[in-house]
């Protein structure tokens, strides 16, 4: 039998809710982007932090509201569900090229109507020269823009052209005191500035934008309040009618004033959640320790016999839903990046308080039975784990992660609270940290954190070692000399660090000219007013007001850099089997083996383009026959050829490999991690803080191996990076146990704005009480070894039966047979059939 | 000599078990059996000597020699994952007990170093055998097939004599004992078989589980992987409810039972 603590009922309301979000494809809207053009137009002589305040009143004043069907928590950016605006202060020239296709591109697509078409076509040339990312490019020094554009060497682009989002506000504040208590704060603050201080025109600016924006998020609430009233005055049913009738009364309270009911205290949240996605476009805008802040109220009622568990669920479980209705078009290689609209909105429960108490309560509970009744994307959940965590709150969320949505991620409380109090933060902060967006600890309400500030992929300085600094034809890395003559691995190794340390430089440039381009044209006083010390500094967070500011590029390619590393240190320079310029040959010819799929049909198209500039006509033939000799490599000599893809079986079958629990290998990835980790820790952001690395790639190791040639490890060129800090795909064979030992050996807590490990599981390891207690104690176990981060892929039967039907889409799944692991695809049908049957009947 | 020079010959350890005793557990598996079950999911544990093996279509030496201070380092590695779950070591096959030197001496060494013992076997071996390992096992999983000898004898090669008497003397010596049932249809499904493994379960004094394993298959791509036969090819593993059932019946005999390990 599974005891599982807080199973509740889910309302058939909530599965109504879900249908009616998900009917039709989202839908661009052109309200936001015409109003903020409209406000802009009329606001050219004011400071800039005013002219966003005024804007984002116009908005909030003029923006269609609607009130869906069944709903008890109300508020939506547009009138189509899931719907999304646009922000054109921020970029624009990319959607506007993508007007025609955005509804048919696989990735992510958004309808968009003629009308929404014609009318941002008309409002776009106001912004020529005008934008976030037009001051970001022109801040930028040219090599720094030439490596992040031109050359893929990193890509700062989420914050180039869009907002930074990426924070956690002070939620429990806004709940206590309402909005009217922040303008008061501001108030006071406006009466401390005297007339002789030397930033006395800025904190002037920066206080009023904070009251006008706050007094226009009163205003709007109250718009919800009179459709609310409106829609009960027409509603026959009796029940739903008594429902607009309290939504009406809490619009009216909040988020104006306190809450003083759970009911309220819930309204009250989303409106912050959602106007804080309205009044700019950064995503990642995450309700962190959402139990903590919410639990009083829950609490009051309960213990006030005013709700039930099951009625404060369904609460939740509405807020749940809500977090789908918010969403955000990007460009077409972005969304192939973040595919699967993610908002990254990360909401964590458990954990210790300030006093290093557990701070576990039935709310914690009822989030993670929240996103078994909502089984949708939105929040990312998370848990933390420290060794004072009851056993059932992770037992509750090992049932979660069965389900197979990779939901939760767990988080050790052991390892980041050290690692976050490193960086400066007090204990008290450190201990109530939340996790922003992925996987970015902060703590909530006092930090700028500009997590996610770029991707930095480790395996293409590695490129530049082979090429000596070329790219493109172009000397855009410094000179480290021919690999042909290096005589020692260390002189490899050493010119490895000096490309990398070379466009860690660039990258740090990049990011620092995008964070300028922000504070100078885009400040946000409505974001700025919840956290501290904004109204206290009287300036914004895009211009430091934050108590703690960081910047954190995200490094990846710690596998195959050590993997590929390892094989040139044993191949070359120990065995002498091969030689580096032979090396450089085989990953030039991509070992011998031809490109497929996508990238083939990319490059048949630019050597065709190639053929055609020089003025030969192209018919079929020559296309086909391109084609051809890309896929199979055919053109190669056939002895290069064999000699190649002899050095890839080397390379793959002799070398040792990361991820093995193998101590030398996995303390030689330690290395090549902090050659990225301590190289970023050097460096200063404009807002007063530091750089800081995380090591994870989200969902960019996909695209951006697509960029990256074959690499030392025996990788295939085009094919995916090692995903997180975990081993390269399919070369980790000593099960999960060993794994979590070697990655435990990286220096995780330098990493301070997080890091990432995946693990794939067959359900049968979870099935019954027994499986979900070994799960927890595994998560425990790597957690003792000071590993931060684990997040889980279960294999659903469906998978299994999928992977049956279209055995060429799950070539690298792999499953557990009897004492061996296999890929699946290669099992007889019968053991296929008998392996999709234990993984129903858990035996 | 050491403790830690004992040669023994394995074929494989696989770390992260969870279906093979209590919490997360590394299983040390022995080359070499003195039985021949038709259904036997590792047929390549079942001969003493290195072979080769197809298995994802390539070729693979199935045995190795070892001391154990050469395999204590990869034992001991998962000894976080042990402490958190109440998981340890578990020596498999093959049979255990056809090595029981080079297993005494393993165990010894695995007590030394603080860790959980259990062992999956036959218990068919002389009882001397045994009293040498006892001492150093925490956990005895006892496999029981039939209570018909000539029946035992037709599936697995030999009867049930000696395995139902050192079943007894085991259970009589204190150590934890649980006994376990591979379910084969057409070998030991019926609930009369299953019913009188039960009652001899239940009459073992300080026994007080017994675990239905279902018939698999995960084994069958072994045997033409080592150019063999698969006799039992044909037969399905068990229904669900066929083996809720059979565990209705055996729970009659009122010791505790499980299906599964």
């Amino acid at each position: 039998m599974e005891n599982i603590k807080f199973v509740l009922e889910k309302s058939a309301r909530i599965d109504k809710l879900i249908d009616d979000l998900y009917a039709k494809m989202p839908e661009i809207e052109s309200a936001r982007g015409l109003l903020v053009t409209e406000s802009y137009k009329s606001t050219e002589d004011l400071p800039i932090v005013k002219r966003r305040s005024a804007a984002f009143s116009h908005i909030l004043e003029n923006i269609p509201i609607v009130i869906r069907d069944g709903e008890l928590i109300v508020g939506s950016a547009t009138v189509a569900p899931r719907g999304c605006q646009v922000f054109p202060e921020y970029s624009y020239e990319w959607l506007e090229a993508e007007f025609d296709t955005v509804a048919t591109r696989t990735a992510d697509p958004f309808f968009i109507s003629e009308k929404t078409k014609a009318e941002l076509r008309e409002a776009y040339p106001y912004w020529k020269g005008k934008t976030t990312s037009d001051l970001a490019k022109s801040n930028m020094a040219p090599e720094a823009y030439e490596a992040f554009v031109t050359h893929g060497m990193f890509t700062p682009g989420n914050y180039f052209y869009n907002g930074i989002g990426h924070v956690n506000v002070n939620y429990e504040k806004v709940l206590k005191i309402g909005y009217r208590g922040i303008i008061t704060e501001a108030k006071e603050a406006l009466k401390k500035v005297d007339v002789s201080d030397a930033d006395y025109v800025q904190r002037i600016n920066f206080l009023t934008a904070v009251i006008e924006s706050c007094e226009a998020v009163v205003r709007y609430a109250r718009r919800y309040s009179a459709l609310a009233k409106e829609l009960a005055k027409k509603e026959k049913c009796a029940i739903r009618r008594a429902e607009l009738e309290k939504i009406a009364s809490n619009c009216a309270r909040v988020p104006e004033f306190p809450a003083t009911d759970f009911h309220e205290a819930c309204q009250s949240f989303w409106f912050i959640q959602l106007l804080l996605q309205v009044e700019s476009s950064g995503h990642s805008i995450s309700p962190g320790r959402f139990d903590q802040y919410m639990y009083p109220y829950y609490k009051k009622d309960i213990d006030a016999g005013k709700i039930t568990a099951e009625q404060a669920q369904e609460l939740i479980d509405c807020i749940w839903v809500k977090l789908n209705d918010i969403n955000k078009v990007r460009d077409a290689v972005s969304a192939d990046g973040f595919a699967g609209y993610g908002m990254f909105q990360n909401l964590i429960v458990g954990g210790q308080n300030i006093y290093g108490m557990d701070a576990t309560n039935d709310l914690s509970y009822m989030c993670l039975e929240a996103s078994m009744h909502v089984p949708l994307p939105q929040p990312s959940i998370s848990i933390r784990v420290w060794n004072g965590s009851p056993q059932s709150l992770l037992v509750k969320a090992a049932a979660l992660t069965r389900l197979g949505t990779g939901l939760p991620a767990y988080y050790n409380d052991e390892i980041i609270i050290p690692s976050i109090m490193a960086r400066g933060l007090t204990l008290e902060d450190a201990r109530d940290y939340c996790i922003i967006g992925c996987v970015e600890p902060q703590k909530g309400g006092k930090t700028d954190g500009w997590h996610d500030a770029a991707f930095f992929n480790m395996c293409r300085p590695m490129e530049l070692v082979f090429s000596n600094g070329m790219d493109k034809g172009v000397q855009i890395g410094p000179e480290t000399g021919d690999v042909a003559n290096m005589q020692t691995f260390e002189q490899f190794y050493d010119a490895y660090k000096t490309q990398q340390s070379y466009f860690i430089k660039l990258l740090v440039n990049a990011n620092n000219a995008i964070d300028m381009a922000h504070a100078t044209r885009c400040p946000l006083p409505f974001q700025s007013c919840m956290v501290d010390d904004c109204i206290g500094r009287g300036k914004s967070l895009q211009e430091g007001g934050a108590i703690y500011n960081f910047t954190g590029p995200q490094g990846f390619g710690i596998a195959n850099n050590t993997d590929g590393l390892l094989a040139i240190k044993k191949l070359v320079f120990e065995d002498k089997t091969i030689t580096l310029s032979e090396l450089r040959d085989a990953l030039n010819a991509n070992f011998g083996y031809g490109i497929t799929g996508d990238h083939a049909v990319r490059i048949t198209s630019e050597i065709v383009k190639e053929v055609a500039n020089n003025g030969i006509s192209i018919t079929e033939d020559i296309i086909r026959s391109v084609y051809e000799k890309v896929t199979t490599a055919s053109t190669l000599d056939p002895v290069k050829k064999a000699r190649y893809q002899e050095i890839k079986r080397l390379i793959d079958e002799t070398c040792p490999k990361y991820g093995n629990d193998i101590y030398e290998a996995d303390m030689f990835a330690r290395d090549v991690a902090n050659t990225y980790t301590k190289e970023v820790e050097k460096y200063k952001n404009p807002r007063g803080g530091v750089f800081q690395a995380g090591l994870y790639p989200v969902s960019a190791n996909v695209p951006l191996g697509g960029q990256t040639g074959a690499t030392p490890d025996g990788r295939l060129a085009f094919t995916p990076i090692a995903d997180g800090i975990g081993p390269a795909s399919g070369r980790d064979k000593k099960g999960p146990t060993a794994t979590a030992n070697s990655v435990a050996k990286l220096e995780q807590v330098v990493a301070s704005n997080g890091t990432l490990l995946n693990q794939k599981f067959h359900p049968s390891a979870l099935s019954g009480m027994n499986g979900l207690t070994k799960f927890v104690a595994l998560i425990r176990s790597y957690f003792d070894q000071k590993g931060m981060h684990m997040q889980f892929n279960v294999v659903t039967r469906e998978t299994l039966l999928d992977a049956q039907k279209n055995p060429e889409k799950y070539k690298t799944l792999v499953v557990r047979v009897a004492g061996y692991s296999a890929l699946f695809t290669t099992l007889s049908r019968s053991l296929q059939d008998d392996i999709i049957n234990r993984t129903e009947q858990g035996f | 000599m050491s403790i830690y020079d004992t040669k023994g010959r394995i074929f494989n350890i696989q770390r992260f078990s969870i279906h093979d005793g209590p919490g997360i557990r590394t299983i040390v598996f022995f080359k070499g059996c003195y039985m021949r079950c038709a259904w036997c999911c590792n047929p390549e544990s079942q001969s003493y000597d290195i072979q080769t093996m197809i298995e994802n279509g390539k070729k693979k030496t199935v045995g190795y020699d070892v001391t154990v201070s050469e395999i204590m380092p990869e034992l001991l590695a998962d000894e976080n994952f042990y402490r958190r779950s109440g998981g340890g070591i578990t020596l498999s096959g093959g049979e255990f007990l056809a090595q029981h030197e080079f297993a005494r001496d393993l165990l010894i060494a695995c007590k030394e170093n603080g860790l959980h013992t259990a062992v999956e076997s036959t218990a068919n071996a002389p009882y001397e055998k045994i009293q040498e390992v006892l001492p150093y096992i925490d956990l005895f999983l006892m496999d029981i097939k039939h209570m018909d000898s000539q029946k035992h004898a037709r599936f697995t090669g030999v009867g049930n004599d000696i395995i139902l008497q050192n079943a007894k003397r085991i259970a009589n010596s204190g150590t934890e004992l649980i006994i376990r049932t591979p379910v084969v249809p057409g070998v030991n499904d019926t609930a009369q078989e299953i019913r009188e493994i039960a009652k001899f379960a239940a009459s073992l004094p300080g026994v007080e589980q017994l675990h239905l394993l279902p018939y698999h298959r995960l084994g069958q791509d072994k045997y033409s992987g080592l150019n063999r036969e698969y006799s039992l090819s044909g037969i399905e593993p068990p229904e669900k409810e066929k083996m809720e059932y059979l565990l209705s019946v055996a729970e009659e005999s009122g010791i505790k039972c499980q299906i599964g390990g």
